[in-house]
C-alpha cells in the first residue's frame, strides 16, 4: 500500500501525528503524559556550529603524534582534595531507583576505566555504585532521600542540585511500579506509591541561604571536597553568578535536552532553554566575576559526539556531563530488543518510557528479571569504549585547531551555520563577520 | 573514636574560628566540649560522628548540629534555621526557640526544643523525632515521611501538608491542616509512644499525668495522594 505521502496526503505541521496522538491519549485517559528521555523537539544545537580547523593563518598539531591533553581538575580553589578527571566528560546524576543497580554499577565501571566521575542521583548512594566508581559525586537534592553524612564523607565531590534541565522548577518523579522494597527502604517511603520529590530544598531558600548551605557542607567534610551547584538552563547568567557568589567550585548547567527518568511531557518540551543557548551567558557570568577556568563549568544536555564535547569546551565549558548517551552506550534502545519494544507499544530508537519500569534492556527498571539482562561488566566496557571515542574525537578536533589541550579550544575556532545559533552563541555566521544583535548588518 | 577518659574542653569561638571547632569535634580528643561565645555563628558543631557531648553557651546561626550522629548537642540559647537538619542519631537539645526548618529531613535521633519552633519544623522528616514544648509554626511536617513530632503548644497553618507516614501529636489548637493530613484515632500504641517521647524529652511528670497525655490529638496521612 502506498504511504499517505505518496498518495498526496498532507500532514499538518502543527497537528502532526505526534500532536494528534497526544490529544487522543489525553481525551481517552484524562491523565497527562509522563515519560523519560529529554526534549525531542528540534532546537538549535551543536550541529549548527562547525570548527574552522587550520590553514595558512592557523597552525594545526599532528593528529596522531603531538600531545593533546584532556585532563581537568575540579575544586582547586576551595577543596583540599580536588577531583582530577582524566577526560572532560563526566556521567550525570541518575538515581538508583530510576536505574537498576546493575546499570549504576556499569556506569561506575565504564567511567572509572576512563578516569572520570559518576554521580549518584535522587535516592542516595549504593554500595555497588561507590564500590565501582573511582570518582563519585554525591548529590544533595531537595528530596534528601537517603541523604547520609557517612556517604557525604565517602564522596569525592558534592553536588547541590537546584534544578534539572528536563524540568526547571520541578523535581524527580518515580512511579509506584519502580518503588521496589529496596528503593522504598532507601527513600523511607511506602512501597509502590507514586513518589514525587520536592522541588525546593527543605532548609534553604535563595542565594544567601545557599552560601550558608555550602559552608555547612564544607564544614561537615572538613573542606576536603569540591562542591558543585547544578542548575537547569533557564537564566544561566544570573544562576551562574549566584552559584559562584555562594561559593561553588563547579557550576553545572543542564540544558533543556537534558534527560530524565520521569517527567511530565509538557515540562520536558516547554520549560528551559537549549544547551547551546545556555553556555554563553554562563561563561560571561564567570568572566565578569574573574573566575572563568577557575570555577569550573560543566555543560550537559544533548551531548552525543566528540564534536559536541569539543564545541562545548570551545564555547567556554571545562567539561561536559552525559546521561542519555551513557545509557544508550550501555544498551538502551538496542535493536536486539526490537520485538519487546514493539510489544510495549514503542520501538527501538524511540523508547522513552523510563518511568514504566519495564525496560526491555534492563536499564531503567527495578524488575529483577529485566535488570539481570544487563551485564555490568560488558555494559561498563561499552561505556568506556564510547567515552574513549568521544575523547579521541574531541582531541582530533582540538589538534586540527592547533590546541595542545582540549580546553584550549576557543570561540574563535568556531562559526555558526544558522542565524539562530549565531545569535545564541555570539559566534559569527559562517562566511561572514556578522553576529546577530552585536555588530549591525553583513 | 578511641575510648577517651572523661574530660571537658572549652572552646571559645571569640578566639578560634568555627572551622577549627568542627575539625576538633570530628576527631575528638575529649568526651565533653563547652563552646563559648557562639554569637550566632553558622554551622556550629556540624557533622559530629562520635558519642561526645557538646554544650553551646549562647545563640547559634544556621545549621547548628547539622547531620548530627551519635552525640549530644545542647544549645543554651536560640537556634537559627535548619538546626539538626538531616540528623541521623543522638540528641540535639535547644533550650530556647528554634527558627525555621528545625529538624528538616532528620532520619533519626531526637530534637528537643524547649521554646517555640518556627515554620517548616520537621519538613520532609525521615524517621527522626522532634519534641516542641512550645508552639510550632505553619507548614511544619510538610511531606514528612517517617518519624514523630510532638507539639505541646499550638500549631500554625497547613500542618502536615502532603504528609506520608510520619505521626504528629499536638496538644493545643491547630490553625489548619495541609492537604491529605487528617486527625486520627489515638490508639493505645500511640499513647505509649507519646508517653515515651515525653519522657525522652525530660517531661517525666507530664508523661505520667494521664489527663495531660489525653489532651493530645494524633494527626497523619489520609493517604489519598499516594498515587497520581
Amino acid at each position: 500500500m502506498r504511504s499517505p505521502e505518496d498518495r498526496g496526503l498532507r500532514e499538518s505541521a502543527i497537528f502532526n501525528r505526534a500532536a494528534i496522538a497526544a490529544i487522543q491519549q489525553a481525551a481517552e485517559t484524562g491523565i497527562y503524559d509522563i515519560r523519560g528521555w529529554g526534549a525531542k523537539r528540534d532546537v538549535p544545537h551543536f550541529d549548527d556550529l562547525v570548527f574552522l580547523g587550520s590553514a595558512i593563518s592557523r597552525y594545526p598539531l599532528e593528529g596522531y603524534r603531538e600531545r593533546c591533553d584532556t585532563d581537568v581538575t575540579l575544586g582547586e580553589m576551595n577543596a583540599s582534595k580536588p577531583m582530577k578527571l582524566d577526560i572532560p566528560i563526566t556521567i550525570a546524576g541518575m538515581s538508583f531507583g530510576a536505574l537498576s543497580a546493575q546499570a549504576k554499577e556499569a556506569l561506575g565501571r565504564g567511567a572509572s576505566a576512563m578516569g572520570t566521575s559518576t554521580t549518584t542521583g535522587d535516592g542516595g548512594m549504593t554500595e555497588e555504585e561507590r564500590g565501582h566508581s573511582s570518582k563519585l559525586v554525591y548529590q544533595l537534592l531537595p528530596s534528601r532521600y537517603g541523604m547520609n553524612p557517612d556517604h557525604l564523607r565517602k564522596a569525592d565531590a558534592i553536588e547541590v542540585v537546584v534544578s534539572q534541565g528536563a524540568k526547571p522548577g520541578g523535581a524527580g518523579m518515580l512511579l509506584g511500579q519502580k518503588i521496589s522494597e529496596r528503593v522504598a527502604e532507601m527513600r523511607t517511603l511506602p512501597q509502590g506509591i507514586d513518589q514525587r520529590s520536592a522541588c525546593r530544598h527543605p532548609d534553604w531558600t535563595g542565594p544567601d541561604d545557599l552560601t550558608l548551605k555550602i559552608q555547612e557542607l564544607r564544614e561537615i567534610t572538613d573542606w576536603e571536597k569540591p562542591i558543585h551547584v547544578k542548575v537547569a538552563a533557564s537564566r544561566p547568567y544570573y544562576d551562574t553568578k549566584l552559584a559562584v557568589a555562594a561559593g561553588a567550585d563547579v557550576v553545572v548547567v543542564d540544558g533543556m535536552q537534558g534527560g530524565t527518568a520521569a517527567t511530565q511531557e509538557v515540562f520536558i518540551e516547554d520549560v528551559g532553554i537549549p544547551t547551546l543557548a545556555a553556555i554563553g551567558p554562563a561563561v560571561r557570568a564567570l568572566k565578569e566575576m574573574g573566575v572563568h577556568r577557575k570555577v569550573k563549568l560543566i555543560i550537559s544536555g544533548g551531548i552525543r559526539t566528540g564534536a559536541d564535547v569539543a564545541k562545548a569546551l570551545a564555547l567556554g565549558a571545562d567539561a561536559v556531563a552525559i546521561g542519555t548517551a551513557a545509557l544508550i552506550a550501555l544498551g538502551d534502545n538496542d535493536p536486539r530488543w526490537a520485538e519487546e519494544y514493539e510489544k510495549i507499544g514503542s520501538a527501538a530508537g524511540y523508547y522513552d518510557d523510563f518511568q514504566a519500569g519495564n525496560d526491555p534492556a534492563g536499564i531503567t527498571t527495578q524488575d529483577p528479571e529485566l535488570a539481570a539482562r544487563l551485564d555490568p561488566v560488558e555494559a561498563g566496557k561499552r561505556l568506556a569504549n564510547y567515552l574513549q571515542v568521544l575523547t579521541l574525537e574531541a582531541q582530533t578536533l582540538a589538534r586540527a585547531c592547533g590546541k595542545s589541550h582540549v580546553t584550549h579550544l576557543e570561540p574563535e575556532d568556531l562559526v555558526a551555520l544558522t542565524i539562530e545559533s549565531a545569535a545564541m552563541t555570539g559566534l559569527p555566521l559562517a562566511g561572514t563577520d556578522w553576529i546577530p544583535g552585536r555588530n549591525g548588518g553583513f | 573514636m578511641e575510648t577517651l577518659t572523661q574530660t571537658t574542653v572549652e572552646f571559645d569561638l571569640a578566639e578560634k574560628p568555627v572551622r577549627e571547632l568542627n575539625q576538633e569535634l570530628h576527631n575528638p580528643t575529649a568526651t565533653n566540649y563547652k563552646v563559648l561565645n557562639p554569637r550566632g555563628e553558622h554551622s556550629v558543631a556540624v557533622g559530629i560522628n562520635d558519642p561526645i557531648e557538646v554544650e553551646i553557651e549562647g545563640d547559634v546561626g544556621y545549621y547548628c548540629a547539622g547531620m548530627h550522629q551519635h552525640g549530644t548537642v545542647t544549645v543554651n540559647g536560640m537556634a537559627g534555621p535548619g538546626v539538626a537538619e538531616n540528623m541521623m542519631s543522638g540528641t540535639v537539645h535547644i533550650k530556647g526557640h528554634a527558627s525555621q526548618s528545625a529538624g528538616a529531613t532528620a532520619h533519626g535521633g531526637l530534637l528537643i526544643i524547649e521554646g517555640n519552633a518556627s515554620t517548616r519544623c520537621g519538613i520532609s522528616l525521615k524517621g527522626g523525632d522532634i519534641v516542641v514544648k512550645g508552639n510550632m509554626g505553619s507548614k511544619s511536617a510538610f511531606m514528612a515521611q517517617a518519624g514523630r513530632i510532638v507539639v505541646c503548644g499550638d500549631a500554625g497553618e497547613d500542618i502536615g501538608d502532603s504528609i506520608f507516614e510520619a505521626r504528629l501529636y499536638i496538644r493545643g489548637e491547630v490553625a489548619s491542616l495541609g492537604a491529605d493530613c487528617v486527625r486520627k484515632e489515638m490508639r493505645e500504641e500511640h499513647r505509649e509512644e507519646l508517653v515515651q517521647l515525653l519522657k525522652d524529652a525530660g517531661m517525666e511528670e507530664e508523661a505520667n499525668d494521664e489527663a495531660y497525655v489525653d489532651s493530645f490529638t494524633r494527626y497523619g496521612s489520609a493517604r489519598t495522594l499516594y498515587n497520581f
